[in-house]
């Protein structure tokens, strides 16, 4: 909603998080999307999630394909440096921003077209590949700005807007990037903030491949009754397998109702990942188990929720790689140029 | 019978089945001639394949350091039978051919107008060795032994880089030297005499280097501070980003932390590589990508996306005969202008040019300078004759104490201290801008990136005028990148001319050693050998000077001629081309041929032999 400018003016009891900033510091431009579109609110959630991190915003950086989705990054965290890149190649995009500086931090936001349809080599690459990343797939199942064509999401049988029948099976990308070795997999609902705050914080402290899968419904063109993809059939079929109750980082952790079915994840970095357990023959750091788990519940027509997988141990691309710690943008001509000598050592092998 | 007689000046062409272990006693045969101090130039013709197809390897013996292919063989060592009726033809008149006579052939299967040797390799083999992977790895070794007695060639020398090959081997030492020395009596006992082509020590050698280009330019980016490479197999470029890890291998970890200052990744294909590099180079780190035709293709919307975001990219072009199922191990130079103008929307790049493989490392080095400096990509325009050959070049040469060029970045200091931050604002009036590294500072600096929807500070804007604001900015930054790029080299003729030459890569070698056969043939003509796009003012100058000019390339619609006249707008009946493009490297005779041959069309009368003096 472009039209109405955004106060500048901050409101001066607005909270400030433990690095001084307010929730405002994390916000972007306004929104040039549809009113009530999900993307809008996956956005608050990425902006709630990076303030109550204590992100400093210049150290993340957000890329993007392109689409309706891959316009967002535009609208929140305005200090961050954004890359809005090619469409359906963000993976490879940030796995080299990754490869030059590996202090900082990787959002890649994604829509289903732009993932599942034209980047879908990309997106099981930069998988497989562990780069350090938090990869959102913003999907509702549609090309918006274009106008309401299927993408490779939208269910057999879906019917468009305009009537037409998608014929063609869908991808399911959570299946896709349990097989691919994503060390972090989860999935969520655009209006489900509740739980998609939390699980956008466990993927962006998570070090490795981590990817959430947003069901974000499209208002102006996958909101109707017969699309498996609107708001009121994901409320009505979501199944949650688990809620992020807690995400205490670093410092001690106290818990105020610890109980039945709460599960911890150590993670690399020291951090714990406690989960409330829903389903109780849920296991989330067993893949195979996972994937079934997945699958069952969608021949039920049922979308399965949460953190679906976690890898405690999980490793990264530079980690593979035996990176220097210092990033390799730091490195100048002392560090990366062997020198003369050498070359002349060089010149006298080649005689 | 003519009997070609010559010294330290010859082409011997081997024929032999890939995989049949010949390429290495081929090459230990041309390294022997440069221990005599006797320039080579030796060129790989090889198929598509691993093994069991034919493969040639065409060693030039040039005492006056010609590099270039000459054309014709003096000498065939017929290895093949699948090929041998096409390789008796490509014997000059008067020439040799050495072949394997442990099995008659019938007097039909030859040539009258050549000398023949036969030597009963297999037979001798057969007697010496039991094992059959033996008897064949040995058989080239012991042709090499035969050759170097019937061409006077020093003992030692191939002794020598036996060793050096197979140090600390001694396994697989002392039996190829006993191979070499086997075949070596046997020539000497029965083959006395028979050859006229011979080898003698000269000093014409010096301190030259002998590499490929694809080595020299992956040391260059080694040197040029490259820290990411991404790639893609394709041949024949993935030899270079194999030499750009082995090289950051030795050269690039930390010795106390074991830690590697590179990164090198095989991505998936040619759109995930060059988006790598385009992210790498977004984030401030130098990266490259090597590929060839094909991958250029795949690649055109995020060149276009670098060109417009202003990313750094270096991307190095080892061409071959196009199109995917082309002529991937052949030589060409047909990528010029689906690199120059690669990519959607309007767009220029900046190529540079490398004759051999010194300028492979020099201009490999320079792209990764220039990527910064210009905020661009810079491809250097390689190729198969150059990349995956070895070849004789001047040794490399770097500035202790040379720094990185890294362009106009603004730094934490600089933003904290209130300097103006507009991404694709031309603060100097050279068109190039300033630029941030992400996560520089808390509150300034950070800009969005994207295509073309953007005004001077980077907000997003699809007004008319603030797009071709930048595009016109864009232009003149590429007026900027004429001083930067390598300069032509103009040869002058020993006598004014009205007639000129242009050319580029690597025809060079053959056209340095056309001018000097035309020269001597009283034919004056004058040179500029173009080493970048865009092109200076001395390029359009040259083209003035001369009434008519020939312009010399590898690809059937001579692609640089267009560039020419498209870009300094001169009539094309000014440029006349000249092209060889049938995948093999231009040749010295050809050049000729086709000058000479035009010049008489032009009516240009030789000088004569005292006039020109």
């Amino acid at each position: 909603m472009t039209y109405i400018a955004k106060p500048k003016l901050h409101h001066p009891t607005l909270p400030a998080n433990k690095i001084g900033y307010t929730r405002r510091d994390y916000e972007g431009k306004v929104s040039t999307l549809c009113a009530g579109c999900g993307h809008d609110s996956i956005s608050a959630a990425i902006i709630q999630a990076c303030w109550e991190l204590d992100i400093e915003p210049h150290r993340l950086a957000k890329l993007s394909g392109i689409g309706c989705s891959s316009k967002t990054p535009d609208y929140f965290l305005g200090n961050s440096h954004g890359f809005n890149s090619v469409h359906g190649r963000m993976p490879s995009v940030a796995t080299g921003a990754n490869l030059a500086n590996r202090d900082l931090i990787y959002l890649g936001v994604s829509g289903d077209g732009d993932s599942a349809s034209i980047g879908l080599g990309q997106f099981a690459h930069v998988m497989r590949r562990g780069v350090n990343m938090t990869y959102i797939v913003e999907n509702n199942g549609v090309y918006g700005l274009t106008k309401g064509q299927f993408s490779a999401t939208a269910d057999q049988g879906s019917k468009s807007k305009r009537g037409a029948i998608n014929s063609d099976s869908p991808i399911d990308l959570v299946s896709l990037a349990l097989q691919l070795g994503a060390t972090f997999v989860a999935r969520s609902f655009s209006g489900d903030k509740q739980q998609l705050v939390p699980l956008v914080k466990a993927a962006l402290v998570h070090r490795g491949a981590a990817f959430i899968d947003v069901v974000s419904p499209c208002v102006a063109f996958n909101n109707h009754p017969g699309s498996t993809k609107s708001y009121d059939y994901v409320r009505e079929h979501n199944e949650a397998v688990n809620r992020l109750d807690f995400w205490p980082s670093r410092e001690a952790i106290t818990l105020d109702h610890a109980g039945d079915g709460l599960i911890e994840v150590p993670q690399p970095d020291g951090t714990l990942l406690r989960l409330r357990k829903l389903h109780p023959a849920y296991d989330p750091i067993d893949r195979v188990k996972a994937l079934n788990h997945i699958g069952e519940h969608q021949a039920k027509g049922e979308v399965v929720t949460g953190l679906l997988f976690v890898d405690p141990r999980a490793g990264d691309l530079h980690e593979h790689l035996n990176t220097v710690e210092l990033p390799l943008n730091r490195l100048g001509a002392k560090e990366l140029c062997p020198g003369s000598a050498v070359l002349e050592k060089i010149n006298a092998s080649l005689r | 019978m003519k009997r070609i007689e010559a010294v330290n000046n010859f082409v011997v062409k081997f024929a032999n089945v890939n995989g049949s272990g010949s390429a290495s006693a081929n090459e230990l045969f041309a390294k022997s001639f440069l221990r005599m101090g006797i320039p080579v130039s030796p060129r790989n013709i090889f198929p598509s394949n691993i093994q069991g197809l034919p493969t040639w390897y065409e060693v030039r013996v040039t005492g006056r350091g010609y590099l270039g292919r000459r054309g014709g063989v003096d000498l065939m060592v017929a290895m093949n039978p699948q090929t041998w009726n096409d390789d008796l033809k490509e014997i000059d008149p008067g020439g040799y051919l050495f072949y394997d006579d442990t099995k008659p052939l019938p007097r039909s299967r030859f040539r009258d107008d050549i000398h023949v040797i036969g030597m009963p390799l297999t037979q001798i083999c057969n007697s010496a060795y039991t094992d059959a992977r033996e008897r064949q790895l040995f058989k080239n070794i012991i042709y090499v032994g035969a050759l170097s007695a019937l061409m006077d060639i020093e003992p030692d020398a191939i002794e020598q880089l036996i060793g050096e090959q197979y140090r600390g081997k001694e396994k697989l030492l002392k039996p190829n030297v006993n191979a070499f020395h086997m075949g070596r009596s046997y020539a000497a006992e029965h083959l006395q005499g028979q050859l006229g082509l011979k080898a003698r020590r000269a000093d014409n050698v010096g301190d030259k280097i002998f590499i490929d280009g694809n080595s020299a330019a992956a040391l260059g980016c080694v040197y040029g501070g490259a820290s990411v490479c991404a790639w893609y197999p394709i041949t024949p470029s993935s030899s270079l980003a194999e030499a750009f890890q082995r090289y950051c291998a030795k050269l690039r970890v930390d010795p106390v932390t074991g830690k590697n200052k590179f990164a090198v990744v095989q991505a998936e294909d040619e759109l995930a590589s060059i988006g790598i590099v385009v992210g790498a180079g977004w984030n401030g780190a130098r990266a490259f990508t090597a590929t060839s035709g094909p991958g250029i293709s795949l690649m055109q919307e995020f060149i276009g996306l670098a060109y417009f975001a202003e990313i750094p990219v270096t991307v190095i072009d080892v061409q071959r005969g196009g199109p995917s199922t082309g002529m991937p191990t052949r030589t060409q130079q047909a990528d010029i202008l689906c690199c120059a103008y690669a990519s959607h929307g309007d767009t220029r790049h900046v190529l540079l040019l490398p004759e051999d493989p010194y300028e492979c490392f020099e201009m490999s080095a320079a792209a990764l300078d220039l990527a910064d400096r210009l905020q661009t990509p810079v491809f250097v325009m390689t190729d198969l004759d150059i990349g995956m050959n070895q070849r004789l070049c001047r040794p490399f040469a770097w500035d202790e104490g040379q720094v990185y060029d890294r362009g106009k970045v603004i730094t934490e200091a600089e933003l904290e201290a209130g300097k103006e931050f507009g991404r694709y604002l031309d603060v100097d009036g050279d068109g190039i801008t300033y630029r941030t590294y992400p996560g520089t500072h808390p509150t300034r600096g950070s800009y969005f990136t994207r295509g073309t929807t953007k005004d001077r500070f980077a907000r997003y804007s699809e007004a008319g005028p603030d797009y071709v604001d930048n595009m016109q900015r864009l232009l003149r930054k590429f007026e900027t990148a004429k001083q930067l790029v390598p300069q032509p080299v103009v040869r002058a003729a020993r006598l004014k001319t009205k007639l000129g030459v242009i050319h580029y890569g690597s025809t060079s070698p053959a056209m340095a050693e056309a001018l000097d056969a035309l020269d001597e043939q009283g034919l004056m003509i004058d040179t500029l050998r173009l080493r970048a796009f865009p092109f200076s003012d001395t390029v359009a100058d040259f083209v003035a000077e001369h009434e008519q000019v020939f312009v010399v390339e590898q690809n059937r619609d001579a692609q640089l001629r267009s560039l020419l006249v498209n870009e300094l707008n001169v009539d094309p009946a000014r440029l006349m081309p000249i092209l060889h493009y049938d995948g093999t490297p231009i040749t010295a005779r050809f050049i000729i041929r086709e000058i000479a041959e035009r010049m008489r069309l032009l009516n240009v009368q030789p000088l004569k032999k005292g006039k020109a003096a």
